[in-house]
Formats: structure tokens, sequence, C-alpha cells
């Protein structure tokens, strides 16, 4: 299991200030599939919070080490295990046999971090993305949720947990269809 | 293996106050972890037990979903608990010559050492009564989590801020069951009015303060449970009235659970829950 640190200062995924060498890192962890949802990385699913290479005063210590820091999206993901370990195989895979992974809590996931790229791949792959942004305050009946096979806004929420943790269950009322949504959080 | 209610000799604290290292806040911050995480993992058990037995599919994936959030956060509140036992040298008796871990806290632990309310520990029952369970705590555990993110201490705001999100779900969704069911046919009325016989008497605990609440709340580091009574009674209110549920005007309740002084659910409880690492001791699957 990872250690669960307070560092509060999560980086996007910005190529702004990058090395080529955090780049190079960040370009490994976008072909880290979510163990759940494998059409997403962790990095469109914005659980990686960022990269730093290894040096004198950033451990891992040894050479060839990366600290990874990221966030579970739910406190139950039973992924999260799965995730560090995807990461230390792709990065030990990728020259970086050294690498130490925090996961942090705060600030929390939100489905906000979600990447434009992970929503066209989750609508292609028959899940409806999050609508809006950050916690939705309304209620999810209010929501219109498009379905992902026919495009009809004529869809109804049969429960508000889904096959996991992070989906709600809709139907559409067209074409019939029971979908999943990614519920915005 | 039941524990009388009567029982006097108990001392909760006793495997965390031996050592004359580590001050009393971090014994009482231990304690006090202690006791969230063990509200959770009860109820995240208890709800676990529904797991391929719901009334319908998607709400067997809904009571699975919420005792997976609850189970989740637990942990990251044992992980805490273990990293202050470790980092004060303070002894766990069950664990020498190794750092003791969130697993130790959870399967070797036994019920007087466990510090969560009762309310948590009563029989799943059927489903009217899991679901008042879960609205009362979730009421609870809601306003708890708003306040303990405000907490000095960064850990336990942090993991506040993340279970915050996961319990707005779960106050939402129990709260539509009780109205559903409450203003539902006969017998799912009647079935809420037992399920509220059953368990009124164990919300009052929810709001005592307990020694590690009120060290906690001197550090700034903890909740006035106090306090949060009275939105917890105007949350239940709403929701009872719309329900067309009376809400029971008695002030006697039932407590104990957080000293550990448990009714006699815990014990069998923790007796299924713990066998494998009590029968197989440090079994790893």
């Amino acid at each position: 299991m990872s250690t669960v640190s307070n560092h509060n200062n999560p980086e996007q995924s910005s190529s702004i200030n990058l090395t080529e060498e955090e780049k190079k890192v960040w370009a490994i962890l976008e072909q880290v599939a979510d163990p759940e949802i494998p059409v997403l990385s962790i990095v469109d699913l914005g659980i990686v919070r960022s990269v730093k290479i290894a040096t004198s005063s950033i451990p891992p210590s040894g050479g060839g080490g990366a600290l990874i820091t990221i966030t579970p999206t739910y406190s139950g993901c039973p992924a999260m295990d799965m995730i560090s370990t995807n990461i230390r195989i792709a990065l030990s895979e990728n020259g970086y046999p050294n690498v130490e992974i925090y996961t942090v809590l705060s600030p929390a996931w939100t489905t906000d971090w979600m990447t434009e790229q992970g929503k066209e791949k989750l609508r292609a792959y028959g899940i409806a993305p999050p609508l809006g942004k950050s916690f939705d305050q309304k209620y999810l009946e209010d929501l219109k949720v498009e379905c992902p096979q026919c495009h009809s806004n004529n869809t109804k929420l049969i429960s508000q947990f889904g096959s996991t943790a992070c989906k709600a269950l809709f139907q559409c009322n067209d074409c019939k269809e029971p979908f999943d949504y990614f519920k915005c959080h | 293996m039941s524990v009388s209610p009567n029982n006097q000799s108990t001392d909760q604290s006793i495997h965390f106050s031996t050592s004359q290292h580590i001050n009393f806040s971090t014994t009482q911050l231990i304690n006090y972890t202690l006791h969230l995480a063990d509200n959770a993992l009860i109820l995240g058990h208890g709800n676990s037990e529904w797991t391929g037995h719901g009334p319908v599919l998607e709400q067997d994936i809904a009571i699975s979903n919420i005792a997976l959030d609850l189970i989740g956060q637990s942990r990251y509140l044992y992980q805490y608990a273990a990293d202050l036992i470790n980092q004060s040298n303070n002894p766990f008796p069950p664990v020498s010559g190794r750092p003791v871990t969130e697993d130790d806290l959870a399967y070797l632990r036994d019920v007087l050492e466990f510090k969560n309310c009762i309310l948590v520990e009563q029989p799943n029952g059927d489903w009217a009564q899991t679901i008042l369970r879960q609205f009362f705590f979730s009421a609870y555990q809601y306003f708890f989590y708003e306040q303990l993110k405000q907490s000095s201490d960064e850990r336990l705001s942090a993991i506040a801020e993340k279970s915050l999100k996961e319990t707005t779900y779960h106050l939402r969704w129990s709260g539509d069951w009780v109205i559903r069911l409450g203003d539902g046919t006969e017998d799912s009325h009647s079935r809420m009015l037992k399920a509220i016989d059953e368990l009124w008497m164990f919300t009052g605990e929810l709001f005592e303060i307990a020694p590690y609440d009120e060290a906690a709340l001197q550090n700034g580091i903890g909740v006035n449970v106090k306090e949060l009574g009275v939105l917890w009674k105007q949350k239940v209110t709403a929701v009872f009235e719309e329900a067309t549920l009376p809400v029971p005007q008695t002030t006697t309740f039932q407590k104990g659970g957080k000293t550990g002084i448990h009714s006699e659910h815990l014990g069998f409880i923790l007796a299924e829950m713990q066998f494998l690492q009590r029968a197989y001791p440090n079994s790893q699957w």
C-alpha cells in the first residue's frame, strides 16, 4: 500500500514548466489504463497529481528514480492498489526502476480534473461523461444526460449508484438502452 | 463474547495509556481517530452483508457502494492511527517487532477497545432498518465531516474533505429511501415505524462528548458533536415530515459504545469479521 501524505501542492499535467524528463514520465503514465475503465488512462482521469524526477533532494535515492503523487477517485476504490502496481511496472519497463508513490487526499479528487480527451474517450466507450463543473448542487434527477448511444436527451435516472462508485445508472427513453453516467464529483 | 452494558471494568484506552513516551494529546488523538475509523468500518461491514442479498439489483449495488466508501474511509483513518502509534512508540500488545498496520487495528482489537457508536453495530434487520440506520448515521457524518474539514490536524482535515463528497451521496440516497418507504405502502410505512422504534434510542450517543472528543476539541482538532445535534434534528425532521413519519419525542438514549461499552451485537460482528486473522495470524491474500 502506498503512503498517505499531505502534499498540498498537486500539479495538473500542464506542459508548462515541465522538464523534458518529466514530460517523458507523464507520457509513460498516459499509457497506464484505469483498471475499471480501460479506455481512460490514469492521466485522463486526473488521478496523477504530480511527477518529480528523483534527485539528491527528491526521493527515492539510488538512480533511475521518480516520485509520483496520485489521488484516489473514491475512498473505497479497489483499483488504487492495482493502479500503483501498474505505475511501477510501466515506469520500470521504461527506465525508472526506482519509483516512490505518494497518495494525497487533499484537494479531493474531482471530475473537473478529467481531460477533455478523456471525456471524449468515455463517450465513445458508451459512458456518458460528467456534466457541469465540480460537485453538482442540484439533484441527479434534474440532470439532462445525453444518451451515448443515440444522443437523445430524453433519459432517466435508474440508480444513483452504478457498476462502480464513480458511476450512476441511466436509461434512454428513446432507444431504451441502459447506460452508465460518470457522476460529477 | 457479548458484553454486558453494565460492565464497569472497561478501560478502552488501556493499550494507549501505558507509555511514558507520549503525551496526553497523542493518546487522545489516537483514540479520536480510532473512534472515527470504527464507526466507518462497523457500518461498512454491516452494509457489505447486503451484497448479493439486496431487494433489487440496483439497490444491492448502491448499498455495496456505500459499504465500499465507508470501509475506504476507515482505511485512511486506521492508517493515520497506525502512523501515530508507530511515531509515538506506543505499545500495541498484539503486535511486536514490526510497525502496527491498519489491518492490525481492524482485526486485532477486541470489543472493549472498539469505540464506535452503538447505532452502527445494530443488526441490518429488514431493508427499512438498514435504510434508517444509514440515514441517521449519514446525516450525522455529513455535518461532522463539514466541521472536521476545518480541523487544525491536516491529515484529519484531508480525510474529511475527501469523505464528505461520498457522504453527501449516502445522505441523499438514504433520505430518498426513508421518504419512499415512509410515504409508501401500509407495509413499508409500518416497517419504518418499527425501525424508528428499534433505532431512535441509539441516536443520542452520536452527540455525546467522550474524553477524546473533549481533548480533540480543546486542541482545535475535533468537532463539537454536541452542537451537531441541532442540525441533525432539523435534517431528520424535514425528511420525516416528507415521509409522513413521526419524530420521537423521547430524550432517553442508550450510550456507551464510544467508551467501549457495547451492545451484544458487536461481539458477533467481530467474531465473523476477524475470524481469519485470529485463526491464521498474519495470513494474506
